[in-house]
């Protein structure tokens, strides 16, 4: 058995590194990329909870959450074609007057 | 029950005739600004004629109320009005002296720019000084003190585009304000022990209260605080020191305010509150002695003064420390006689100098007129007749005021008769200085300079355009009111005449009400009945003198005034160079007196350039600057900084934003993680 450490601790590097990719990436594909990596570690550690504590809510919560990141992902996903087709480029430093 | 009087029309009309003239009176002409301010002023000298001839069927004292001002708790105070025999003397003066410069005012002031400004504060000095002699408590008479500090010091900086002309008017203002501060602690006092400050329930209060013998007390204290107030208002030592420089106001100003009516509004205030000094001897004595030093002093100084207006100015301080020794010996009502009369020859006085410096062109020293007799023959009698009031020759009226107030003076200290009987001689001495140097002899201003003043009147802002060529007698306008004066300067006494005399003592009579009113209830109340106030203001009981003493003493102040006579007729007109190798011999007190004792300087050095001093080094650029200035700026700047530090913040790049956030999330992680440690 694995501790509940273990997962928490994995849980925060990939939230961790989701952060930093988010922060460092200038590339919005790859910002979106950290986001959802950000939102998995959260999902580990909801799931780790539940089999701790054996309750089944925890992965209940992880479904809402993938539904949201999968429409999320839609959503954002069609944004970013929208901005490669006007700006033809997908660099976040130059997209940055808040219009197409 | 008296009907209603409605008293406060007379104070009404004059702020009327003032809101008018002030407010519309620039686009009117001469003639109508003049109906208006005569108007006015004249129904409110004519209501109180005619109040004045029902005053013996009314109630007396009289009082109204015509609104409530503010209530706070068990504290009120109305405008409310009060009639009694004091304020009616005070109404009568007021108005009538009042209006008759204003008849005078108007040839006086025809040539002058901003003449309906003129009549407007004529007209406002009138409404506070109605308020000040009319109210009917403390604070009413208050409002009417300042407003007529206000007007005073509106008119003396009348011509204010001649720096002395303002800096006069704020000195006056100043100096005021510092007998106002002790006027306005007194008050605080009477409503801290009496909680009112209506004359009636104050006297209520003090009227049980025992005299104050032995040890200096509550009494003590409010009578000496407002004898502080009363020195400001009407020039004694220490305070007097505005009422020369005043003399930059046009001359009907001086008449009326300062010489009839504003600065003997301090004579009144005391009388009106005799009921507390009367219980505090030692205030009573330092009040005489105040008048009394005030009355030598201002008389040496008249003596060597060569501003005609200058003389009259000192002599009307000698004239108020007079009053004020009356009314430190109790004698209240030679007090107010004198002050009635005083109204009279001081207020002519004026007006006829101003009579003089119109017909010379707006000169003013004594030393380039000479000889004016022929040539203002009008102007000369009523002079005339003035000089002879104020010096105290009888039968004209200073004589009987002034006798009666040595007379009571020599009842209290032979010192003060002494003092008072010399200051008699130095007045009648340089009041005909001012005439023989004036009338008589040759005219020393030379033709030139009747010439000379239109374009002079053109060139600066002087006392006007009173020069029309030549020397010449005023209008009628001017001379009438000055015959008026005369006529009341000569018999304006005879109401007062005492019965050593063979006169009734009228005067002493009809304000005994006023001033007797309280004295039984002193020695029915108090335990000590020997430690009763100094001569009670009371005809009768005069046991260990005589008429015949009386008399005599009367004697020797007539005499002190022929002699003051005969050495100015000596010195000034058969030997006008003597004066000059008197003051030469005398080089050290010369030059003291004639430089006013350096007073001004010593004030200048002791109060004056040490609080600049302190103001500009420790007020303005210590605390002002370093301290509340220095809050503002370096919070400012403060802010400032930190803003610019920060604005780094906010930089519109997202991911900056980002990485704020996050470090903000990073801190409060950290934050919940010690909690959770430290609990543990």
């Amino acid at each position: 058995m694995v501790p509940l450490s273990y997962y928490l601790l994995l849980s925060g590097i990939l939230f961790a590194c989701g952060v930093a990719g988010f922060l460092i990436k200038r590339n919005i594909i790859t910002i979106f990329m950290s986001i959802e990596l950000m939102l998995n570690g959260v999902n580990l550690s909801f799931v780790a909870f539940a089999a701790h504590w054996q309750a089944l809510s925890g992965q209940v919560f992880v479904f809402f959450v993938m539904v949201v990141a999968a429409a999320e992902a839609a959503v954002g996903l069609a944004i970013i074609i929208a901005v490669q087709r006007t700006r033809e480029t997908l660099n976040v430093d130059q997209v940055n007057l808040l219009k197409l | 029950m008296t009907p209603n009087l409605h008293l406060w029309w007379i104070p009404l009309l004059p702020l009327i005739g003032a809101a008018i003239n002030g407010l519309f009176g620039k686009k009117f002409s001469r003639q109508a600004v003049v109906g208006v301010a005569l108007t006015f002023c004249g129904a409110a000298f004519a209501y109180s004629a005619y109040i004045a001839s029902r005053f013996s069927s009314l109630a007396i004292p009289y009082s109204e109320t015509l609104a409530h001002w503010m209530r706070a708790g068990s504290f009120q105070v109305d405008f409310a009005f009060y009639l009694d025999q004091l304020s009616l003397v005070m109404l009568l003066v007021v108005t009538g002296v009042g209006f008759l410069i204003h008849i005078y005012s108007v040839g006086y002031m025809w040539d002058e720019g901003g003449f309906y400004r003129f009549f407007s504060y004529l007209n406002l000095f009138m409404f506070f000084m109605l308020m000040l002699v009319l109210g009917s408590n403390y604070l009413v008479m208050f409002i009417g003190w300042e407003g007529v500090g206000l007007a005073s010091y509106l008119l003396i900086g009348f011509f204010f585009l001649r720096p002395s002309a303002s800096s006069a008017g704020k000195k006056a203002f100043i100096v005021n304000r510092i007998g106002d501060f002790g006027f306005l602690i007194a008050l605080f006092l009477m409503l801290k022990h009496f909680g009112s400050l209506d004359f009636s329930r104050v006297f209520q209060g003090v009227g049980p209260m025992p005299v104050e013998a032995g040890a200096a007390g509550l009494l003590t204290s409010i009578a000496l605080l407002l004898m502080v107030g009363a020195a400001g208002k009407s020039a004694q030592i220490p305070l007097y020191v505005w009422l020369p420089d005043a003399m930059e106001g046009p001359t009907p100003v001086s008449a009326l305010i300062h010489a009839a009516t504003m600065v003997t509004a301090g004579v009144y205030m005391v009388s009106r509150s005799h009921v507390i000094f009367e219980r505090a001897p030692m205030a009573l004595t330092v009040v005489a002695v105040i008048g009394t030093l005030t009355a030598l002093f201002a008389a040496t100084i008249g003596i060597t003064q060569t501003d005609i207006k200058k003389v009259l100015a000192y002599s009307t301080i000698s004239q108020l420390g007079y009053m004020f020794l009356a009314c430190g010996v109790a004698a209240f009502s030679a007090a107010i006689f004198h002050l009635m009369t005083h109204a009279f020859f001081k207020g002519l006085l004026f007006l006829a100098a101003g009579s003089v410096i119109h017909a010379v062109g707006g000169e003013q020293d004594m030393r380039k007129m000479g000889g004016l007799r022929q040539k203002i023959p009008w102007t000369f009698w009523t002079m005339t007749a003035g000089t002879l009031a104020i010096a105290g020759i009888p039968p004209l009226a200073g004589f009987f005021s002034k006798d009666e107030i040595l007379w009571r003076a020599y009842q209290a200290s032979w010192i003060y008769w002494l003092i008072g009987l010399i200051t008699a001689f130095l007045t009648s001495f340089y009041m005909f200085r001012l005439w023989f140097v004036t009338f008589t002899g040759e005219y020393r201003g030379g033709h030139s300079h009747a010439h000379d003043t239109d374009t002079r009147a053109a060139a600066s802002i002087p006392q006007g355009g009173h020069g029309h060529g030549g020397v010449h007698e005023s209008p009628m306008v001017m001379v009438v009111p000055l015959v008026i004066l005369a006529l009341l300067s000569f018999v304006g006494g005879w109401i007062g005449i005492v019965e050593s005399m063979g006169g009734g003592d009228h005067f002493d009579k009809f304000l005994g009400p006023v001033f007797r009113a309280s004295a039984p209830e002193v020695n029915a109340a108090h335990t000590v009945p020997e430690a009763a106030p100094p001569e009670q203001p009371s005809e009768g009981p005069e046991p260990h003198t005589s008429p015949t003493t009386e008399l005599i003493f009367t004697a020797i102040s007539v005499i002190a005034a022929f002699l003051g006579l005969g050495l100015a007729f000596l010195l000034y007109h058969l030997q006008p160079d003597l004066p000059h190798r008197i003051a030469d011999s005398l080089n050290g007190l010369y030059t003291t007196v004639l430089n006013k004792y350096y007073v001004d300087e010593i004030y200048a050095a002791v109060f004056v350039k040490p609080l600049i001093a302190f103001s500009t080094n420790v007020l303005w650029h210590g605390v002002d600057q370093n301290v509340i200035d220095a809050t503002l700026n370096n919070s400012a700047d403060g802010a400032k900084h930190v803003s610019d530090s920060v604005r780094h913040m906010q930089s519109g790049n997202i991911r900056s934003y980002a990485g704020w956030v996050t470090a903000g999330a990073a801190a409060v992680i950290f934050y919940m993680v010690w909690l959770g440690v430290r609990v543990k």
